[in-house]
């Protein structure tokens, strides 16, 4: 499913002293099956631009297509906007609510008009993805621990079997463990089921370590919208309106700058380690 | 939106209204009430008007406010006019009709106890336009603190409130931001019968209470933690202190009870018809 936007622009509280443009004229388009990190401060927008693709906001002007479609057009239906786009919002544990996680990652698939049957599957399917162990379903969320409540509550948003799923900040305020956990969750899901993942988050490394691209925001507008390689060689403007780029990167950066023949687009800390080694042994070998 | 609901209508601004101790305009709003109703012939109503009127050109609040804060009440204006119109019996009747008659005094008391309410609510208004919550909260703590001799939690009840301010605004928030998670899960809050409403409310309530005790423990934590231990010898940021703008205003409120009560003591053989 391809999600795109045309000259979306949202303003907070029109015509009061308050009044904010959140996210201005934004136009793009995310490919089916992409994965795409979204980096950009608080206040970027990047948050308000998330919240229109699933419709949870209506833009002031400009449109959000889903295939094709206008979301908020004639004979569409904002729930099943919501239930093809799927959003995971930041510390999603604060919503759960049910008597046990089960119930809880059902309320999704129930919403939909499901049956028992494929309720029952969908939740053991989604629990497997988010690496809820099946013991845990029985037990209430509050009696979880914090990353495995954030895990129940991704899985009640995966339960729905979106096409498309967007994760606000999903690693925020975990341990490296549960932070890792939780990444490379959503990498499984990615390479599972195929489906686009939007990946909000502040950390440079994750979006380097997961996308395929990056959408930078800035200002309410688009900063850029490209390629891990292609963002992370603007290395100099990221720096200037305040975002960095991974440690690596700056490392290999500043190599590049003592003079010493490394490529500059390295962003991983494995890809930095073949190259080095790469470099290291094929300069002994040339002596 | 959930967000545009303001609770407490506070324009924030430096007029001398706004200078003013919240003490003297708790006072003077309580005052004024008082004197409204020492207002027993219609002149009386025009130093009243007169005297709200200006205060809220010097607070710089548009007088077209008055007019947004009593909304709310105009269904009660409108029940005790009509009550006053038909139940009170007068000597100049203009029509009788079966057991109800409407006379020149029914219609005169009627008009006076709208004016009365709409001049109530105005000025209390003007107190609530010009006084943050916060500051309300300090005035009440410190005029009710006499009573703290007689065992009145007085600092408690003024910590309850502003903490109670202080959290609606968060939690406001907190309920948007829950209603749009669930909403992102496909919950339908928006139709069905009074009974599938109120059941769509319990995926919001639930987690809405969990994060308010959730709040309200580590509110308790971080104030113990800075070693507070209730109203006992503690000091503030924020002195009240009364000034001479403040006693001027007292001097003006005086006048204008004396002048309503010289009003009421002239006599008006004139409306002896009407009153």
């Amino acid at each position: 499913m391809v999600i795109s936007t045309e000259h979306l622009t949202y303003t907070y509280s029109p015509g009061t002293p308050f009044e904010k443009v959140a996210v201005n004229d934004v136009s793009l388009t995310i490919g089916s099956g992409e994965m795409v990190g979204v980096i950009g401060h608080t206040g970027s927008g990047k948050s308000t631009l998330i919240q229109h693709l699933n419709g949870l906001l209506k833009p002031t002007s400009g449109r959000i297509l889903l295939d094709g479609r206008d979301i908020w057009g004639e004979g569409m239906k904002i729930r099943d906007v919501r239930f093809n786009v799927g959003l995971v919002f930041q510390y999603p544990e604060y919503q759960l609510f049910e008597e046990t996680v089960y119930k809880d990652i059902a309320f999704g698939p129930r919403n939909m008009g499901l049956d028992d049957k494929e309720i029952d599957k969908r939740v053991h399917e989604a629990a497997e993805f988010a690496g809820l162990s099946p013991e845990l379903l029985d037990k209430s969320p509050f009696e979880l621990s914090g990353g495995q409540k954030r895990r129940a509550a991704i899985a009640g948003v995966i339960a729905m079997e979106p096409k498309i799923l967007i994760l606000d900040e999903p690693a925020a305020g975990l341990d490296p463990r549960g932070r890792n956990r939780i990444l490379n969750q959503i990498r499984e899901y990615h390479a599972f089921t195929g489906n686009t993942v939007l990946l909000v988050s502040h950390s440079m490394e994750d979006v380097a370590n997961f996308a395929d691209k990056i959408l930078v925001m800035s200002n309410a507008k688009v900063f850029a919208y490209d390629t891990v390689e292609n963002v992370f060689a603007r290395s100099e403007e990221l720096r200037q309106i305040g975002l960095s780029v991974p440690q690596v990167t700056n490392v290999f950066h500043r190599l590049v700058a003592d003079g010493l023949d490394v490529p500059k687009n390295v962003y991983t800390v494995g890809y930095a380690k073949k190259k080095l080694l790469g470099i290291l042994q094929g300069g002994e070998d040339s002596e | 939106m959930i967000r545009d609901i303001t609770i407490g209508q506070y324009f924030p601004g430096h007029s001398p209204v706004h200078r003013m101790d919240p003490r003297m305009k708790l006072i003077l709003t309580i005052f004024y009430i008082v004197v409204l109703f020492f207002v027993s012939n219609p002149f009386g109503f025009i130093p009243a008007i007169f005297f709200l009127v200006c205060s809220y050109r010097i607070a710089r609040i548009p007088v077209k406010m008055i007019a947004k804060s009593i909304k709310p009440i105009l269904p009660i204006i409108i029940f005790t006019g009509i009550l006053n119109l038909l139940f009170i019996s007068g000597e100049s009747v203009i029509f009788t009709l079966g057991p109800v008659h409407v006379s020149w005094q029914g219609i005169y008391t009627s008009v006076k106890m709208a004016l009365r309410l709409i001049l109530l609510i105005a000025g209390t208004s003007l107190m609530t336009y010009t006084t943050s919550p916060i500051a309300l909260t300090d005035a009440i703590e410190q005029l009710l603190s006499p009573l703290k001799v007689v065992h009145f939690p007085a600092h408690e009840l003024a910590m309850m409130m502003s903490i109670a301010l202080r959290f609606i605004p968060t939690l406001v928030e907190e309920t948007d931001k829950i209603m749009s998670a669930q909403k992102a899960r496909g919950a339908d809050m928006e139709s069905g019968g009074l009974i599938q409403r109120a059941k769509s409310l319990i995926p919001v309530m639930i987690p809405l209470f969990i994060s308010a005790f959730r709040r309200a423990e580590e509110l308790a934590l971080a104030m113990e933690c800075r070693c507070y231990h209730g109203g006992e010898g503690r000091t503030r940021m924020k002195q009240l202190r009364y000034t001479r703008l403040d006693f001027t205003a007292l001097g003006i409120s005086i006048l204008l009870l004396v002048v309503i009560i010289v009003l009421n003591l002239i006599p008006m053989p004139f409306l002896s018809w009407l009153i």
